[in-house]
């Protein structure tokens, strides 16, 4: 269970710098295969960037990111689009193609990728449409359509060519509580029927509770804490529970002015020191 | 800047002359949708325009020339001005103002909306997939709105020459004809797919690298428009020297 064939994602000592400031800050975990590993965090806490140094589409500072055994950080742009055929990806706004129709849409990858014929794909596509409750919606524009069902369309779409490892941006957020209930029981019976690893990025305590294997806090770039859901909700830690029970008060600083800030530096200081002028700039 | 404009070049001539040896076609049925988009709704404004060019280019022709009695070389002047300078260059402006600025402001939504983050992550790559079909339209397009224009521009010039003075149609068509040879025709049609080139590079690596939301869409398309007319006007003058002013 813990040899290397096992590990799907490695991340070591991953930093990542805009100017003099860390917005990842030597962060390292694995995940397994058939995991689901959850990484929550408040706004700007780096969880989007870190996401974009996972899939490749940002190089590190320094550090290293291995997927499927691969070191993504040093390969060429082909090399990359290879390794990026087996996983899906499911952005935060959908990100469909605003030109095409909803089924042209989840058909993308399948047209591209596979010689499948059209019968074929259209069979495809409607299976994953219906995975996500959205059959008969193929000949709709994705302007005709709600941002919580772009979103569904666009899990149907990174599910398309049945990925190892799917990487969902707040999958959850803007659907209503049935629907998120759907969207996590589909991810669960993906990676437990079909061993699918899944890195979920989400706000969602309710969602993120139901469907992890395992979490990872960040706050300021780093880990603040990391466990089984179980660990997370005893954690001693804080900041944790402050952040697990949306509580408003408590050691996460909110929305810092420019003096409070550099006050809190001196309290706590971080490799961040010069960079005021931006620190207002939500990066996440 | 100028580094992503080459970078795109390049991938550009890759995705078209040497991915499809390597079986990585790209899609003709995208080519066509394409061709409609930038070219076939074009044809009223490039009509509308070379017809009022043809027509303005007789009359100021017909005021210097009748001073001298010479009005009989109308046609000439009419037909040289527009297939080598005045048919290529103005519908290539046309052509800048309504499918440059408007592969350039799509291309910026694209970028904006994470579409193209998305394709890049599908492992279709953005160049292959926006770009190529969007090149080759334009490279087939801008010369064949050329020639159609180059047509609708003699025409104007006939409705001055028949109505205003005095000439029969097949005198004017004679007069034209005569006056012309392939090489003004082909140089024009040269420029033309160079145009083609230069407007179509410039409106998707304006797309392509648009930062900061829906005010760095407007000021890419803005920028596109103005870069591609320089760029054109620029290389319209190198040409002409170098078409008819060379040894």
């Amino acid at each position: 269970m813990n040899s290397d064939g096992d590990l799907v994602i490695e991340v070591a000592d991953l930093v990542r710098k805009f100017g003099d400031r860390a917005v990842i800050n030597d962060i390292s975990f694995d995940v397994r295969r058939g995991e689901t590993l959850v990484i929550m965090g408040g706004s700007g806490c780096g969880k989007s960037t870190l996401l974009r140094h996972i899939i490749g589409s940002m190089k590190p500072t320094s550090g290293s990111v291995k997927i499927f055994g691969q070191e993504i950080t040093t390969m060429n742009e082909r090399e990359i689009a290879s390794v990026r055929r087996r996983f899906g990806m499911l952005f935060q706004s959908g990100a469909l193609l605003a030109s095409l129709t909803v089924g042209e849409n989840v058909a993308l990858p399948l047209l591209q990728h596979t010689d499948n014929s059209v019968d074929e794909i259209e069979e495809i596509v409607g299976e994953k449409l219906q995975m996500v409750g959205l059959s008969g919606f193929e000949d709709l524009k994705p302007a005709e359509i709600s941002g919580g069902m772009k979103k569904r369309v666009g899990l149907a779409r990174a599910l398309a060519l049945d990925p190892e490892l799917l990487f969902s941006d707040e999958p959850t957020s803007g659907l209503d509580p049935i629907m998120t209930a759907v969207v996590d029981q589909l991810t669960l019976k993906l990676t437990h029927g079909e061993h699918m690893t899944a890195v979920v990025v989400t706000h969602d305590m309710t969602s993120a509770f139901r469907i992890a294997t395992r979490m990872i806090m960040l706050g300021h770039g780093s880990i603040v804490a990391q466990g089984t859901p179980d660990e997370i909700r005893n954690s001693p830690n804080p900041e944790v529970q402050q952040f697990i029970n949306g509580e408003a008060d408590g050691p996460i600083p909110l929305n810092l002015s420019q003096e409070e800030h550099e006050h809190h530096q001196h309290v706590k200081p971080r490799p961040f020191v010069g960079a005021r002028h931006r620190f207002h700039r939500k990066t996440g | 800047m100028l580094k992503n404009y080459l970078r795109l070049n390049l991938s550009l001539l890759y995705w078209v002359f040497v991915a499809p040896f390597t079986g990585q076609f790209f899609s003709i049925s995208q080519i066509f949708r394409q061709m409609v988009f930038i070219g076939v709704r074009a044809t009223s404004m490039v009509a509308l325009t070379a017809f009022s060019i043809g027509v303005t280019l007789a009359m100021q022709a017909a005021h210097s020339l009748q001073q001298m009695g010479a009005e009989i070389y109308v046609p000439d002047l009419v037909m040289l001005s527009i297939l080598r300078e005045m048919g290529p260059v103005l519908i290539a402006v046309i052509v800048i103002g309504r499918s440059g600025s408007a592969v350039a402001a799509e291309l910026g939504t694209m970028k904006v909306s994470e579409e193209i983050e998305a394709l890049e992550v599908m492992a279709i790559n953005p160049v292959q997939y926006l770009v190529v079909p969007r090149f080759l339209a334009m490279l087939i397009m801008l010369p064949a709105l050329t020639i159609f224009g180059n047509y609708i521009g003699v025409l104007g010039g006939w409705a001055v020459c028949r109505f205003a003075l005095n000439f029969n149609t097949a005198g004017y068509i004679m007069r034209a004809l005569g006056s012309a040879e392939t090489w003004d025709l082909y140089s024009g049609m040269i420029k033309s797919v160079v145009f083609a080139w230069i407007v179509i590079t410039i409106a998707c690596n304006a797309g392509l690298h648009v930062e900061g939301g829906a005010e760095g869409v407007g000021q890419a398309t803005t920028a596109s428009v103005v870069q591609a007319l320089l760029a054109m006007l620029v290389t319209n003058a190198i040409l002409t020297g170098i078409f008819f002013f060379g040894a």
